[in-house]
């Protein structure tokens, strides 16, 4: 174990928004991070000037609404703010899927992630479609539209690199994007509790050059596969 | 005699009776109907099952330090739990679910629920308002002897076939619905009847509590003299009158999905999955506050006592308590950021999440108050509720990163939240507890706990909970999943093997430093330093009569002339002024006299 | 026998009895049980329109508003019984406790009905067996509705009655102890509280009514 391992960094991430996230991270962190040096600061020198001494009594005093109300519509004020600045890039990440991004289908099953392709004529839920296994793979700088489904239970893809997370529930088509800024494989994994092998549940997103991507989607579309 | 008066006297009749004879040993130790000796028997119950959610607490993180090598004694286990190897025994995924589901449900609903609920409830409600006992001292007596068949339910689900519940404490639909997806059928189902019964105990605990707080209050103790400890325990009672049924709904709807096949949420039939999650959050978060609290009044009572040195701000401390208690139903959603829960709602749970953490905010704020210029005494029960606002400091901080819903997208469902929630649980209401503990143990048993010894045990804890939970805010930012068997499965988690390991080693130096309460409490109990009424010169009533007090409390009705945290007060000559201490210009108001004038240097000031 | 406070000073709270205030705590978790699983129905029938049937087309309306009718009537009766108390009428009391309770079983009864002969047409809890079909249609006929309609009906219903029946009981331990004398006009607590438990059961069956078979 190293020094680093107990770092409030965050891991580097590849997406458009991964930024947005991560700044509003830091000014979270800052933010608690002073209130947190403040008050257990208060706290420690409290406790050591006003620690029992012989004859000295305590100041009889009950409180001050004054302080009361400064406090209350501090803490209140900072919240909102934070609230205020989350929202914009929550609606980004969830609500604003782009125009024009690639539309894929990811339906969770124990354990394993089924990733559809719409195959060479760009359109999903066509004779062309492929399916592969426990990958997703996509171009660079290109958006991807995920359509998140699942099968049995509950299960939740994360794209930690993406800064990507949302549960697929069975019975729902659950919208879900990312544009990657960096080619290189990254994790899939599964953030909810699916059963036994929950843990297993993982795979590899993998993003090419958009050259890279095509010849891939090319080969996968000829590849024979049995039909369902 | 009145009508009405009369009917209060057959009221109370019927409700329990309070002759003073001998009492029959079964009725006096089991089937008892003294608020104080039913407080000690959930006391009691839920330290025995505090030990065993440590237990499986302890199973987990050996397989999280060392994951998928034997534990050691691991053999004397079913193969159904640990599967057999020529090395030894090695934990399997689907005991490991059980672990994680058990921990949680157990510590929850088991342990801390009724050690600040049952325990503090039943002993300080009649104690700290003046009344002899419970409004309906018989049904309190059937609220514990409800919880304890749930206990020996939920317990027993480890030995049915397919073993415990494994769909985690929050139990998540359809996971939860049927065996088919978690092996599971039998202790799924005894999961959902144990809770379901424990649920009932807690409602009619909880009509008690009320009831008690609202009808039995001694003359002059008007609502803004009850002590915080009663206080929050008052709303905690009516969060658990107002949530519970909601719970039991719930819980009833997916045992019959379970069993008879309805398919209220199961999604191949027309179900809806989300439609568990709203109503168990709907439950669940007041549920969190249930936790908080007491464990929230239990702190302010040590450390204005402690600090001989009157609440910073008594009334805006209730009035957080009340808003807590308000806001707390709108909320629920920040459970569910990443459901598949509309987005656009996911915002308004941010705003009223952003919103609740103010009340919460005061309150600590208040507690800092309280030191400033305070005569600090640091005995045990003291450094507990310290410890208290210390570390819910931290809980609470690291709730507004996951209020915020972009960076919850990331942290949720990782160890981050781990943390979290062992931050406000255990650093929070668990340290609570211990303070209330050490400090109302006079009162129990009428001797202290041994002070060395619970400054060693304090030490230790913690500075061992810190080494084990503060680094799971990191292992959270690094990605890693909780409810994970092995995390070593994800190549970008591996690095996170040695920080996992130390994490796990002094888990159990945690674990093992509680043997040092569990010697001290029975210690203690034969062997400690008798006490006298009021070890801690407090102003309450509980410590105005003896320790422990005999079967009816007190031997005359008090009456209360102040508010309770007068410390330090220039009306006295002593740095403390009980609340039945007469005032000392003018005649004290006769007795029968309901509401008498406050005095002018009382808490309403 | 010594009681809490008939040999002492007042108290600071005690504007109404213990039992009665007990009983009115315990009715607001009862609104709240009701809540969550008529706020359930409701989720559920917005989110899936089409698994719920048409008012009328599986369920027996006018039978069910007789049995609403019977449910009322014995709210008057309960009324009664207390009215009868107050006034110290120890027969009254007996008579109109055993036409509530008379009425009340009817309730549950004709409910049993109303179940087998919803249940002999398909309209069943259980996911994998529902198929209702319209009320006097030929068997086979198209299936209304989906298994949340089952699930739902029989959930809400059966655990008001089940609250009906519990009422019933308590009923009969009541006028077990009026048989006894155990009420009296200054001694009423038991049979108030009775009441309170009964009209609020009462009520809930008339929005339950509403929702469930009216909308
Ligand atoms: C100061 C204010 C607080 C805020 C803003 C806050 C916020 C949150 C949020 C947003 C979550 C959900 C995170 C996720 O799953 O992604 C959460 C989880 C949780 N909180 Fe808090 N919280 C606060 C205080 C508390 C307190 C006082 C308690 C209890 C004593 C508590 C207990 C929990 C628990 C047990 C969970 C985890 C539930 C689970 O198993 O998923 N929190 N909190
Ligand atoms: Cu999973
Ligand atoms: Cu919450």
């Amino acid at each position: 174990m190293t020094w680093s391992d107990w770092s409030w960094v965050l891991p580097e991430a590849f997406s458009t928004f991964s930024d947005d996230v991560d700044m509003i991270y830091y000014v979270i962190l800052w933010v608690t991070g002073i209130i947190f040096v403040i008050t257990e600061g208060v706290l420690i020198y409290f406790l050591v000037r006003y620690r029992h001494k012989e004859g000295r009594k305590a100041t009889y005093d009950h409180g001050s609404s004054k302080l009361e109300i400064v406090w209350t519509t501090a803490t209140l004020v900072v919240c909102l703010a934070l609230g205020i600045v989350s929202k914009g890039v929550w609606d980004t990440m969830k609500i604003d899927v782009p125009e024009g991004a690639m539309e894929i289908i990811v339906t969770a099953q124990q354990f394993e992630w089924h990733v559809t392709y719409p195959g060479p004529d760009g359109a999903l839920g066509t004779a062309d479609d492929f399916e592969v296994l426990n990958q997703i793979h996509a171009a660079v700088d290109e958006p991807v539209w995920i359509h998140l489904r699942a099968t049995d239970v509950l299960h939740s893809l994360f794209l930690p690199e993406m800064r990507v997370k949302q549960d697929a529930v069975p019975g729902k088509d659950i919208p879900v994007w990312f544009e990657a800024t960096a080619t290189g494989e990254y994790t899939i994994g599964c953030a909810e509790l699916c059963g036994i092998g929950h843990t297993t549940m993982n795979g590899t997103l993998t993003i090419h050059t958009a050259a890279d991507f095509q010849a891939w989607a090319t080969a996968q579309a000829q590849r024979p596969r049995p039909r369902p | 005699m009145s009508t009405t008066e009369k009917d209060i006297a057959s009221a109370v009749d019927a409700g329990g009776q309070h002759d003073h004879h001998e009492i029959p040993w079964i009725r006096k130790y089991v089937f008892a109907t003294d608020h104080k000796m039913i407080a000690k028997q959930f006391m009691f119950v839920s330290l025995f099952f505090l030990v065993v959610g440590g237990a499986l607490a302890g199973m987990m993180r050996f397989q999280l330090g060392f994951p998928g090598q034997p534990m050691p004694g691991a053999g004397i286990l079913p193969d159904a739990m640990m599967a057999p190897t020529p090395n030894g025994a090695i934990m399997l995924p689907e005991f490991y679910n059980s672990l994680v589901t058990m921990h949680g449900t157990i510590m929850i609903f088991f342990a801390i629920m009724p050690l600040l609920v049952g325990l503090f409830g039943n002993l300080l409600i009649p104690l700290q308002i003046g009344a002899e006992d419970m409004a309906f001292p018989r049904l309190n007596m059937a609220s514990f002897w409800l919880a304890v068949p749930a206990g020996m339910l939920m317990l027993a689900s480890f030995a049915v076939e397919g073993g415990a519940a494994g769909a985690g404490w929050t139990s998540y639909a359809p996971l939860s619905t049927s065996g088919e997806w978690t092996g599971v059928y039998l202790g799924q189902q005894l999961w959902l009847v144990s809770l379901t019964i424990l649920g009932f105990s807690s409602l009619i605990g909880a009509v008690n509590y009320i009831t008690t707080v609202i009808n039995l209050r001694a003359p002059g103790m008007t609502w803004f003299r009850i002590p915080l400890a009663t206080w929050s325990l008052f709303v905690t009672a009516v969060l658990i009158l107002l949530a519970i049924p909601i719970l039991a709904g719930a819980l009833i709807m997916l045992l019959f999905d379970q069993t008879i096949g309805t398919g209220f949420f199961r999604p191949e039939v027309g179900g809806e999955p989300l439609l568990w999650q709203h109503l168990f959050w709907f439950f669940g978060h007041p549920e969190v506050y249930i936790l908080i609290l007491p464990a929230m009044g239990i702190t302010s009572e040590v450390l204005s006592n402690r600090a001989r040195k009157p609440i910073f701000g008594y009334h805006s401390m209730v009035l957080a308590l009340i808003s807590i208690g308000f806001l707390g139903w709108i909320v629920w959603g920040h459970h569910m950021f990443q459901s598949g829960m509309n987005p656009l709602l996911g915002t308004s749970f941010m705003i009223s999440t952003m919103a609740i953490a103010v009340p919460s905010a005061i309150k600590t704020f208040n507690w800092l108050g309280t030191l400033w210029k305070a005569d600090i005494h640091f005995d045990v029960p003291m450094l507990h509720a310290l410890s208290f606002v210390s570390m819910f400091i931290i809980g609470g901080l690291s709730g507004i990163f996951m209020a915020s819903t972009p960076v919850d997208i990331y942290i949720h469902d990782t160890y981050f939240i781990v943390a979290h929630l062992h931050y406000v649980l255990f650093g929070g209401s668990l340290f609570a507890i211990f303070a209330g503990i050490t400090y109302w143990f006079p009162k129990m048993f009428g001797r202290m706990m041994n002070e060395p010894l619970g400054k060693v045990h304090f030490v230790l804890t913690f500075i061992f909970y810190n080494l084990v939970f503060f680094p799971m805010h990191n292992l959270g930012l690094q990605g890693m999943m909780r409810r994970i068997y092995d995390f070593t499965q994800y190549d970008f988690l591996q690095p996170l093997q040695p920080m996992n390991q130390f994490i796990t080693l002094f888990a159990f130096a945690l674990i093992t430093t509680q043997l040092l309460f569990v010697f001290n409490f029975f210690w203690s109990i034969f062997k400690g330093e008798k006490a006298g009424n009021n070890p801690w010169k407090s102003n309450t009533l509980e410590w105005t009569v003896p320790s422990p007090p005999p079967h009816g409390n007190f031997a005359e009705m008090p009456t209360v002339f102040r508010g309770p945290y007068e410390y330090s007060s220039p009306e006295s000559d002593d740095d403390f002024l009980p609340q039945t201490t007469p005032p000392r210009e003018g005649p004290g108001p006769s007795s029968g006299v309901p509401e008498p004038t406050p005095t002018p240097e009382g808490a309403e000031a | 026998m010594t009681t809490i406070t008939a040999d002492r000073a007042p108290m600071a709270g005690m504007k109404v009895y213990h039992l009665k205030l007990g009983m009115w705590v315990f009715l607001l978790s009862e609104v709240m049980f009701f809540t969550g699983l008529i706020g359930s129905y409701v989720i559920l029938r917005f989110a899936h329109p089409e698994a719920f049937g048409v008012p009328g087309e599986v369920l027996n309306v006018p039978l069910t508003a007789f049995n609403t009718f019977v449910l009322i009537c014995s709210s008057v009766t309960m009324v009664k019984a207390f009215a009868a108390i107050e006034q110290n009428d120890q027969e009254g009391l007996q008579k109109w406790l055993l036409a509530t309770i008379l009425l009340g079983a009817f309730f549950v009864g004709v409910q049993a009905w109303e179940y087998t002969l919803l249940a002999s047409e398909g309209f069943v809890p259980m996911a994998e067996s529902y198929h209702a079909i319209a009320r006097g249609a030929a068997e086979g006929s198209e299936v209304i509705g989906g298994p949340l309609y089952g699930a739902t009906f029989y959930t809400m219903t059966g655990f008001h009655g089940a609250h009906v029946s519990i009422g019933v009981f308590c009923l009969c331990f009541t006028l077990y102890r009026a048989r006894k004398g155990a009420y009296t006009a200054g001694n009423l607590g038991g049979v108030e509280i009775m009441g309170l438990y009964w009209h609020f059961v009462d009520l809930v069956w008339i929005l339950l009514f509403t929702i469930v078979y009216l909308i």
